[in-house]
């Protein structure tokens, strides 16, 4: 019996760019998502430290939908944010977290992927894990 | 000081008189296919006789906020007044090639992705108008996802109050358990829209949060 050889799929390039906070932390809105589009624009898969406020992400969200049809060949984005969990931290080491984040202006305990939709298909994720699945 | 002090007192006060008369801004949220219309529907028929808007399986049926206004919602001898507001569900992509597998033409398509992309624009737009908002979840998807977040997230930064709604549970990979897991600082109610499951745990829970505003 002739066994079944194992192959990998081959997938397209693409390159990932890591964004230290201190690079957006002092940008307004507008700037921060001009900043994260561009990169994303490029084909770029973005790992940004830190994460955006909750009105930057609809906004990154809405100026999305606005591109596709507008840029060729841009479906819109995938993205997701990991936050550390300091449900069970004690008092000390929560008030320790907060001041690192309100002196760093934000979170630096997350981690928001974003990726364009022509090379992530998917992000899945669940408490434990998270998956990045590419498109063939 | 004491004007500052004045001045507020009154505002708050006429704020709840001018509340107390005009219906309540209830707003339907969620991703694409999740079924807000569909319990948009259930109630609007339920208490008005009426629909808002057409159900379809194929995503972003939905493409505009429709509206109904009046509905007075009664249960359990106690009545209050919404203003319905079904919106397009956000997604962070739409590729009109998804729509060519429900034997679509491209053209056609092409519109309806791009009808769609202005239903999320609007959507995230018309957050602000809100004074409560059912979220409203697919149970037998992953409830991890981003753009479940993200409008919470949105709604908790403008003081909003939530309802999660966990729907399509008779379905037999639904999992209200997964949904009341992801968020657990929130009222979840797991529901058939469809089929009418559970409805009255959901109206109970939707008078108890109008408490909040």
């Amino acid at each position: 019996m002739v066994k079944k050889k194992k192959s990998i799929k081959k997938i397209r390039g693409f390159s990932i760019q890591f964004l230290p906070y201190n690079e957006i932390a002092n940008l307004n809105s507008n700037e921060r998502i001009k900043k994260i589009l561009k990169i994303i624009l490029g084909n770029n898969i973005l790992i940004l430290q830190g994460k955006l406020k909750p009105e930057e992400e609809a906004r990154l969200i809405g100026d999305t939908m606005v591109m596709i049809g507008h840029i060729k060949n841009f479906k819109g984005i995938e993205l997701a944010v990991i936050s550390g969990n300091n449900k069970n931290q004690g008092f000390f080491n929560k008030f320790k977290t907060n001041l690192i984040n309100a002196l760093s202006k934000g979170d630096l305990g997350a981690v928001t992927i974003i990726g364009p939709a022509t090379i992530v298909k998917d992000i899945k994720k669940n408490p434990k894990k998270i998956e990045l699945l590419l498109n063939k | 000081m004491v004007i500052k002090i004045m001045r507020n007192f009154f505002k708050k006060m006429f704020k709840r008189m001018f509340n107390n008369k005009k219906d309540i801004k209830l707003g339907f949220y969620g991703p694409p296919n999740a079924g807000k219309t569909s319990l948009a529907n259930r109630i609007c028929k339920d208490f008005t006789g009426e629909e808002i808007g057409k159900i379809s399986k194929i995503p972003h049926e939905t493409r505009k906020v429709q509206f109904k206004e009046k509905v007075e919602i009664n249960y359990k001898n106690k009545k209050m007044t919404f203003k319905m507001i079904d919106t397009p569900g956000i997604a962070t992509k739409i590729d009109y090639e998804d729509f060519l597998k429900f034997k679509m033409k491209k053209k056609e398509a092409k519109e309806r992705a791009k009808t769609a992309t202005q239903g999320v624009i609007e959507s995230i737009k018309w957050l602000d108008d809100m004074e409560m908002v059912v979220i409203v979840l697919d149970a037998t998807k992953n409830p991890y996802n981003q753009v479940n977040i993200t409008i919470i997230g949105n709604l908790v930064a403008r003081k909003i109050p939530v309802l999660i709604v966990a729907n399509k549970i008779d379905l037999k990979k639904a999992s209200l358990k997964k949904v009341e897991n992801a968020f657990p600082e929130y009222d979840v109610v797991g529901i058939s829209a469809k089929y009418g499951k559970n409805i009255e745990e959901f109206y109970e829970t939707l008078f108890k949060l109008s408490k909040k505003i």
